[in-house]
């Protein structure tokens, strides 16, 4: 099966990862802008980490056969600091018209204070202005009230539901954000976000329309491989392919491929070896083909992500 | 340089080759550009516009090319390549070091494509002797596609250049495993310190046990010496028939009696140089395309 992971920060893992990735299946990526583990003090850092998105990263994943994508846009969190946040402001319309930017993102909430609330609003009415998807993060904490509020601003600001991911999501949000007509996104992550036996029952108990995972691995204790680990999961335990295909690869490329910046061409075009052929989904666990990350696995099965 | 010919050569290739609204879309940017922001935005979403595909272009027009600017070669250049070339062009500017500045913003903010885009726009564009610093900060790129674009097929390195910049191209092509027959000019800037780098690089390589780009030794030839000699007799020595074929060439470029004489002692090699069978060309496709 091939992959799509729509959520990874590349910039934070290593080149292994990669390769275990392109191994496992995985054809394209789409890394979103976001918080680096310390806050930046200035604006050209923020200049320097855009264009190493699109630049070095998307370098670094072609030398494994990957595609690489980004959204841009200023996270959350730095979002506090206004000063800086007006200076990146000035900087995000340099980047978000460059090829293979599928959206701005990820932007929305995090301790969801009045400064997070002005950028979060300004970023939609780019977003809007440019007509390029919107990939939403939501917070951690007091997350339900949060991501209701990132889709109430999101049709203030006279978005289409369709032009917008929200991602994070758990059981407790799935049905408010799939009711209100957005894309569901969830991260498979160890210890505070879904777990993949969890993500499976979301699948049974809701479908595939408009729902995708992503393994949103970066600096933290994480997996890159959550995507196509939990694809083999859902198979185990009777999820039809059809809907871990959509799940895992067609939703992503049906949402962020509206930004005109995403298609499958560009990577079965690309590769004249059929990925597919060669790391079949069934192969990727066999043998030292887990990361050297401490995931959280399960001893007895690698599969399972708690 | 004037470059209202080189702009007009680029618009007479490209515009039948666009779809019709690329070209209205070209034609009212460059006829438009008149602030700085402008220019980023359209060079962001040229390739929109324009697509991507690869233009063709026949004998005549890359003759022209290189009549317009020699060693500009636009063989495998793209449609979004040469209009963001035109964009570029077409900066709006009052002094060099203004149009500089705007050059290295663009810079400063481009993803891969246009990275490679701009390095390989380098020879073309106005004020040449300021673009320098540029060209060698391109030599130091980790990305293959924009290494590339500065050092193969592009005449600006050998232009302008200075000695140690040039050496860095050459030696890290060798070292990224680079066809050094696709830069430009090569052999007009061999200079006896990159023959030493060569060779030093040679003993590196064989020491670790692992394989060298036959092409090397086409910066070692001229240079030649009764005491680094020895390197082609060991080539000579090889398995590999390429390697001798290398050593030959070589042997062939130096003035020095010891390398006439070893050469003396190949004629069927001697014979295959003489005839242009063997040239670093040849050596060059058959090591990198084999």
């Amino acid at each position: 099966m091939l992959f799509i992971d729509p959520h990874v920060h590349m910039t934070s893992r290593t080149t292994d990862d990669y390769e275990a990735m392109r191994k496992a299946g995985i054809v394209a990526m789409i890394e979103p802008a976001f918080w680096m583990g310390q806050p930046r003090t200035e604006a050209g850092t923020f200049k320097d980490y855009y264009s190493h998105l699109i630049g070095f990263e998307r370098f670094r994943a072609s030398q494994f056969g990957i595609k690489h994508y980004c959204t841009i846009g200023l996270n959350s969190k730095e979002a506090n600091n206004e000063p800086l946040a007006e200076e990146v402001m000035e900087l995000l319309p340099l980047f978000v018209l460059k090829e293979g930017v599928v959206g701005v993102g990820e932007i929305g909430y995090d301790d969801q204070t009045p400064a997070e609330d002005k950028y979060y609003r300004l970023q939609l009415d780019l977003a809007k202005e440019v007509n390029l998807p919107v990939q939403i993060h939501t917070p951690h904490r007091d997350k339900r009230k949060g991501t209701l509020r990132s889709m109430e601003v999101a049709l203030e600001h006279g978005l289409d539901p369709a032009m917008v991911i929200v991602d994070h999501n758990n059981e407790e949000t799935v049905k408010d954000v799939l009711d209100r007509g957005f894309w569901a996104a969830f991260t498979i992550y160890p210890h505070t976000k879904m777990g993949n036996e969890r993500m499976t029952e979301i699948v049974r108990q809701y479908g595939h329309e408009r729902i995708m995972i992503n393994s949103a691995a970066d600096w933290g204790i994480s997996d890159p491989l959550a995507v196509p680990k939990t694809a083999e999961l859902m198979l185990e335990r009777g999820i039809s392919e059809e809907s871990v295909r959509m799940v895992t690869y067609q939703n992503a490329l049906a949402a962020f491929g509206q930004s005109g910046q995403m298609q499958e061409s560009d990577w079965l075009a690309a590769s004249p070896i059929d990925q597919s052929l060669k790391f079949s989904g069934n192969s990727i666990l066999r043998g030292g083909q887990t990361p050297r990350v401490e995931t959280g696995e399960n001893e007895n099965d690698s599969r399972i992500i708690r | 340089m004037p470059t209202a010919p080189i702009s007009e050569y680029l618009l007479r290739i490209l515009l039948p080759q666009i779809p019709a609204p690329g070209v209205t879309w070209l034609q009212n940017q460059l006829n438009n550009l008149k602030a700085e922001k402008e220019f980023y935005l359209a060079f962001s979403v040229a390739s929109r516009f324009t697509g991507k595909k690869k233009l063709n272009l026949t004998e005549a027009d890359l003759l022209e090319a290189e009549t317009l600017r020699p060693g500009f070669n636009p063989a495998s250049w793209t449609a979004d390549q040469v209009a963001r070339t035109l964009l570029v062009l077409a900066i709006p500017h009052e002094t060099p070091e203004a149009y500089v500045a705007t050059l290295n913003r663009v810079f400063s903010t481009a993803d891969l494509n246009e990275l490679a885009t701009l390095y390989a726009s380098l020879p073309l564009l106005p004020y040449p002797e300021h673009h320098v610093k540029r060209a060698a900060e391109g030599v130091r790129t980790t990305m293959t596609q924009v290494f590339d674009a500065i050092a193969l097929h592009n005449p600006y390195p050998h232009d302008y250049l200075p000695q140690e910049a040039w050496n860095q191209l050459v030696v890290k092509s060798v070292f990224n495993v680079r066809p050094l027959y696709q830069i430009y000019g090569l052999d007009n800037r061999r200079n006896e310190a990159l023959a030493q780098i060569a060779i030093d690089y040679a003993h590196e390589r064989w020491a670790a046990g692992r394989t060298l780009t036959p092409e090397l030794w086409r910066l070692v030839g001229p240079f030649l010496s009764p005491e680094n000699i020895k390197n082609i007799e060991k080539l000579l020595q090889s398995p590999e028939e390429i390697q001798h074929q290398a050593a030959a060439l070589a042997l062939s470029e130096s003035n020095l009696p010891e390398a006439r004489e070893l050469l003396a002692k190949q004629p069927n090699l001697t014979a295959a140089i003489q005839a242009g069978n063997i040239t670093w060309q040849t050596i060059g496709e058959s090591a990198y395309h084999a």
